[in-house]
C-alpha cells in the first residue's frame, strides 16, 4: 500500500493534475449536504472539503451524528450534496457497509459472483475469479453456504470479497468490523493490510474506535458533530505492520481521542 | 494501562490467520441433523390423526345423541358412500372437471397477477391508483361478480374462470407489490454500488428478494381461487359436465345429506393437499433464506 501522507486539505485544487495513473483523488469541495426542509431540517454536513490522494487510506472518525456515512453515501452517489461538488476521481467505488448486506437467497459465492456477473464476466471467469477471492479471503471452501450459515466474521468476509469483486479504484467502509468482537476485528485489519498491499486502493474507513482509526489509516479526520466539519487531521507516520495494541498506535490514539473529546466539551454533550 | 494489554500474539507464526478463520467457523450457526425420515413422517402425522379422530367422535357423538335424527347421517353411512362413491368413474370424472378448473384458473390468475403486479410496483403513477384498486378488489366477496359473470359467459366454464381469476389474481399481485416495496434498502444500496441498474437490479435484486411475499400471496391466492370456484360451480351448473360442485348442489335437489356430506370430505382433502404444497413451498423458501430455522 503506498503510504503516502497529505497535505491539509486545500479547497481549490480542483484543476491539480491526476494522482497515480488515470484516476484523480476523492475530492469533496464545500459540500454541505441538508436533509428535510424548514424547521425540521437537519445540516448532516457542513462546508466538508476533503482530498483523499489514489491509494490512499483514510479513517474519517467522529461522534454519532457526524455524517460520516453521510460523507461515504455522497462519495458513493447514492446520495446528491445539497451543495458543494463531489468526485469520486472517476473510478469504480465500492461500498462496505457495517452490516454484511449479503444477499440471502444466494449462496456465500453466489454472492461474490453476482458481483462479476454485474461487471459483465463470462461464466468461466466468474468462477475462477470467485475462487481466487474466497481464497484471498480465506473462506476457501465455505462457497457453498448461505450467509445465515456463516458467522459474523465470515459474513463480512465473503462481503469484502464481493467489494473486491468489483475491482473498485475506491473502497467505501461503513464500520465494516464495529459489529464484531474484537479478536475477529483483529484478524480482518491484518486481512484488509495483505489484501491492500496487493491494490491501488483508495480507502476511506469510517469508524467511531480510534484505535482501530490509527491501525489503519495512513491518516486520520476528525468530524465535529452536527453539523459535520472536518476539525483536525492527523497523519499516521507509524510504518506497517502495526498493532493495535502497540504503544506508537496507542500514543497517536490518546491524542485523537484528546481532540474528540475538547470537541465533544465543546458541543456541551 | 499495560497490565491491561492483551498478551503479544506472534501473529509470523504460519497459520495464524487460518486457525483464527477456523475458530471463526466454529461460531458459525450449526446445522440441525435432520432426524431421521420415519420420525419425520410421524412428527407430521400424528396431529392430522388425532384432529381426524376428534371430528369423527364428535360426529358420532352428534348421530348418536338423535339430533335430526331423520336426516342427519352419521359418519358411518357417510364414509361407506363415499368408498362406494370412489369406486364409480362418477365421483374421478368430477375431480378431473374441478381440478382442471382450479388449474387452468389459477394458472392465469397468477399471470395476471403477476403482469399487473410487475407493472404496478415499477410504474410509479400506477402504484396509488391501482395499488388501492386491487385491495378494493380484494375486499369485493368473488361469489357477488358471480351473477354479472354469467350475464357476460353464459352458463359456461369461462364465467368460472372469469371470477376465479377475479378472486386470485389480486392476492398475486399484492403479493409481489409488497415483496417489492419491502425489498431490504440495505440490500438496493448494495445492489446499486455493485452495478445492478434496471432489469438487471429487477432479474437479481428485487425479483428473488420479494419471492417469499410472493409465494405467500400465491398461497392467498389459491384458498380465493378454490373459494370461488366451488362457489362457480354451485351457482353455474353446468349440465351434463359433472364437477365437485355440480355433484354437490344435485345431491341437494336429491336430498340426499349423505352424498352432500360425502363430497364436502372430498372438497375439503383437495382443499388441504394444495395448501400443503404451498406451505411446504413457503416453508422451504424461508429456511433457504435463514429466515426460520430447518427443520
Amino acid at each position: 500500500m503506498v503510504r503516502q501522507v497529505s497535505s491539509v486539505t486545500v479547497a481549490d485544487r480542483r484543476a491539480a493534475p491526476p494522482v497515480g495513473g488515470q484516476r484523480d483523488s476523492v475530492r469533496l469541495t464545500a459540500v454541505s449536504k441538508v436533509f428535510g426542509r424548514g424547521e425540521s431540517a437537519v445540516r448532516a454536513l457542513d462546508n466538508v472539503s476533503l482530498e483523499v490522494p489514489p491509494g490512499e487510506f483514510t479513517c474519517l472518525i467522529g461522534a454519532s451524528g457526524c455524517g460520516k456515512s453521510t460523507l461515504l453515501s455522497l462519495v458513493a452517489g447514492l446520495e446528491q450534496p445539497t451543495s458543494g461538488e463531489v468526485s469520486a476521481g472517476g473510478g469504480r467505488v465500492a461500498f462496505m457497509f457495517q452490516e454484511p448486506a449479503l444477499f440471502p437467497w444466494l449462496t456465500a459465492a453466489g454472492n461474490v459472483e453476482l458481483a462479476l456477473r454485474a461487471r459483465g464476466l463470462g461464466k468461466a471467469e466468474r468462477r475462477q475469479r470467485t475462487e481466487e477471492l474466497l481464497d484471498t479471503v480465506h473462506l476457501t471452501g465455505f462457497g457453498g453456504k448461505r450467509p445465515h450459515q456463516l458467522s459474523g466474521g465470515m459474513r463480512q468476509r465473503v462481503a469484502l470479497a464481493r467489494a473486491l469483486a468489483q475491482d473498485a479504484d475506491v473502497l467505501l467502509m461503513d464500520e465494516p468490523f464495529g459489529a464484531l468482537d474484537a479478536m475477529t476485528r483483529d484478524v480482518l485489519h491484518d486481512e484488509l493490510d495483505r489484501i491492500c498491499a496487493g491494490r491501488q486502493l483508495t480507502i476511506l474507513f469510517v469508524t467511531h474506535n480510534v484505535r482501530e482509526a490509527v491501525r489503519l489509516g495512513d491518516r486520520v479526520i476528525v468530524l465535529s458533530s452536527r453539523p459535520g466539519r472536518v476539525i483536525a487531521e492527523f497523519a499516521v507516520p507509524i510504518e506497517g505492520p502495526r498493532r493495535i495494541d502497540s504503544a506508537p498506535v496507542a500514543e497517536l490514539a490518546a491524542r485523537v481521542t484528546d481532540r474528540l473529546r475538547e470537541e465533544m466539551g465543546r458541543d456541551g454533550s | 494501562m499495560a497490565a491491561n494489554m492483551p498478551p503479544p500474539v506472534d501473529k509470523s507464526v504460519p497459520g495464524y490467520v487460518e486457525k483464527l478463520t477456523y475458530l471463526e467457523s466454529l461460531e458459525a450457526p450449526s446445522e440441525q441433523r435432520s432426524r431421521r425420515l420415519a420420525a419425520r413422517v410421524w412428527g407430521g402425522l400424528w396431529p392430522i390423526g388425532l384432529a381426524i379422530l376428534i371430528v369423527l367422535a364428535v360426529w358420532q357423538l352428534i348421530h348418536l345423541s338423535g339430533w335430526k335424527k331423520a336426516i342427519f347421517p352419521g359418519p358411518g353411512a357417510t364414509l361407506s358412500n363415499l368408498w362406494h362413491q370412489l369406486q364409480t368413474g362418477l365421483l374421478w370424472q368430477a375431480i378431473a372437471t374441478t381440478a382442471q378448473r382450479a388449474i387452468i384458473g389459477f394458472a392465469l390468475a397468477v399471470l395476471i397477477g403477476a403482469v399487473v403486479g410487475a407493472l404496478v410496483s415499477r410504474i410509479k403513477p400506477l402504484r396509488a391508483a391501482v395499488g388501492s384498486l386491487i385491495t378494493g378488489l380484494q375486499t369485493l366477496p368473488s361469489i357477488a361478480w358471480f351473477p354479472f359473470a354469467i350475464i357476460l359467459f353464459g352458463i359456461t366454464t369461462q364465467a368460472i374462470l372469469f371470477v376465479i381469476i377475479l378472486g386470485a389474481a389480486p392476492s398475486v399481485a399484492n403479493g409481489l407489490i409488497a415483496g417489492v416495496d419491502y425489498t431490504p434498502p440495505l440490500l438496493l444500496k448494495a445492489g446499486k454500488m455493485m452495478g445492478l441498474r434496471r432489469l438487471s437490479l429487477y432479474r437479481y435484486l428485487i425479483l428473488p428478494a420479494s419471492l417469499p411475499a410472493f409465494v405467500a400471496g400465491l398461497k392467498q391466492g389459491w384458498a380465493f381461487a378454490w373459494r370461488s370456484l366451488m362457489a362457480g360451480e354451485l351457482l353455474v351448473a353446468i349440465a351434463h359436465v359433472p364437477s365437485l360442485g355440480f355433484s354437490l348442489e344435485q345431491a341437494l335437489q336429491l336430498n340426499d345429506a349423505v352424498g352432500i356430506l360425502a363430497y364436502m370430505i372430498v372438497i375439503l382433502i383437495l382443499g388441504l393437499l394444495v395448501d400443503n404444497v404451498f406451505t411446504r413451498v413457503d416453508r422451504a423458501v424461508r429456511v433457504r433464506w435463514g429466515i426460520t430455522e430447518g427443520r
